[in-house]
């Protein structure tokens, strides 16, 4: 178990380092560890260690950005994907933590859709990110990835023992603030939770980071205290993020927190330059950038695996 | 063809009229920047009749939301811009619903 963490670790490192495509999942010891999906692609033994992988996240594909720091944004996604199939053991389901589009456009859905087509697995469970609602009418996600969740974009379903919430904390923005999950969601949320086992492996996932990374930038979400009175009986909750397309970690208890690689463009490092846009960096230092996330059962359902691989 | 110059003129005549009848106030156009991450003015005052025009220099997409419901642009792409006439006076707040730190108000005389 030490040796696993210790290894993704360091993949999450490097993540950071580089930049990604995509992070594998598993559970070891009851902690999710994520494994950086471009390494797991490159040392073939080291994703056999793994066990079945329990799924793959993908984040911030941001179809349509086509500016200077990822003129090839489908290209990129395409290459996420082709990582995905290629794993030797596909995963139960994937998980797109937002921002699938840049600016909410029906061409841009219609074109992400089409790439996600591409997926092997094709069960896809979505939250949406502040750029795929900001449509003036807030209704082009809603139209397309609105079903599970009866259009409320909040919901939870069950695979392989491990229950799984999405959340939205994207709509109700407060001027100068964080992002917001708002009552009503965190009333289902306890209701959601009440009566489960404590034992019952929770998965979290929501767009915007479900603790407080760097505030001057909106990197958390307000009322995310609140919902962790709901997990902290767990004895295995990982919450999972996007938004900021870079790995960072957090261990709170049996809560551990991740953020994801984008497969679109990475951002600067909290704080750094004047504000959270695209980073432009050299071409040949943009695929390992760029990337998903496996999550994979080490020792069902007490032991999860997770990988972070870049594009590189 | 003579017909036709004489009704255009007339309706120049009457366009011209109008605008130096009292109604000048309207002409008044203003440009807000988004630009790294911030409006700017970040607040003006304007006279009721004002066009107010947003245009996004970030490589971030922005919008301009009122908490108030009167208006909401889509996403506006790098150099993109949205519009909106403000005949009532009032003081009108704003915020980017992607950036939600950024900020404006418009007041209206």
């Amino acid at each position: 178990m030490t040796d696993q963490k210790l290894i993704s670790r360091r993949g999450a490192l490097k993540c950071m380092a580089y930049g990604g495509a995509g992070t594998l999942f598993a559970l070891s010891g009851g902690v999710f560890t994520p494994i950086d999906l471009a390494n797991a692609a490159s040392d073939p033994h080291g994703t056999a260690k793994l066990g079945k992988p329990l799924f793959v996240q993908i984040s911030d594909t941001h179809i349509g950005f086509n500016k200077e720091a990822n003129p090839d944004v489908n290209g990129t996604l395409t290459r996420s994907i082709a990582l995905v199939n290629g794993m030797s053991e596909q995963p139960g389901l994937i998980i797109h933590t937002g921002d699938i589009t840049h600016l909410s456009k029906p061409s841009e859905f219609d074109t992400a859709q089409q790439l996600f087509s591409g997926l092997r697995v094709t069960e896809m469970h979505t939250v949406p990110g502040e750029h795929d609602t900001s449509d003036a009418t807030v209704t082009e996600y809603f139209n397309r990835f609105g079903k599970a969740s009866n259009n409320k974009g909040y919901y939870s379903f069950d695979h392989a023992g491990v229950h799984f919430i999405g959340l939205i904390n994207v709509l109700q923005f407060k001027a100068g603030g964080l992002g917001t999950l708002g009552t009503e969601q965190l009333e289902w949320v306890e209701a959601d939770l009440k009566g489960r086992s404590a034992s019952t492996p929770i998965v979290v996932f929501a767009h915007m980071p479900l603790w407080s990374i760097y505030e001057p930038w909106g990197w958390g979400t307000g009322d995310a205290p609140q919902l962790m009175t709901y997990l902290h009986r767990f004895g295995s909750v990982t919450v999972l993020n996007g938004h900021i397309h870079q790995v960072v970690q957090k261990v709170e208890g049996n809560i551990t927190f991740h953020t994801a690689l984008s497969t679109a463009y990475p951002q600067p490092a909290a704080g750094v330059g004047g504000g959270p846009g695209p980073l432009k960096v050299p071409a040949e230092q943009l695929p390992g950038m760029l990337g998903v996330r496996t999550v994979s059962v080490v020792k069902h359902p007490q032991s999860m695996e997770f990988t972070d691989t870049t594009l590189s | 063809m003579s017909v036709k110059l004489i009704i255009a003129a007339a309706i120049m005549a009457a366009t011209i009229g109008l605008t130096q009848g009292g109604a000048a106030q309207a002409a008044q156009t203003i440009s807000i920047s988004a630009q790294n991450f911030m409006f700017s003015p970040a607040t003006i005052t304007v006279k009721a009749g004002a066009t107010v025009t947003w245009v996004n220099h970030d490589e971030e997409p922005h919008t301009i939301f009122n908490d108030a419901g009167l208006f909401r642009s889509s996403a506006l792409d790098t150099n993109d811009s949205f519009s909106y006439t403000f005949d009532k006076p009032g003081t009108y707040h704003y915020v980017c619903t992607i950036h939600p730190r950024m900020t404006g108000t418009i007041i209206v005389e």
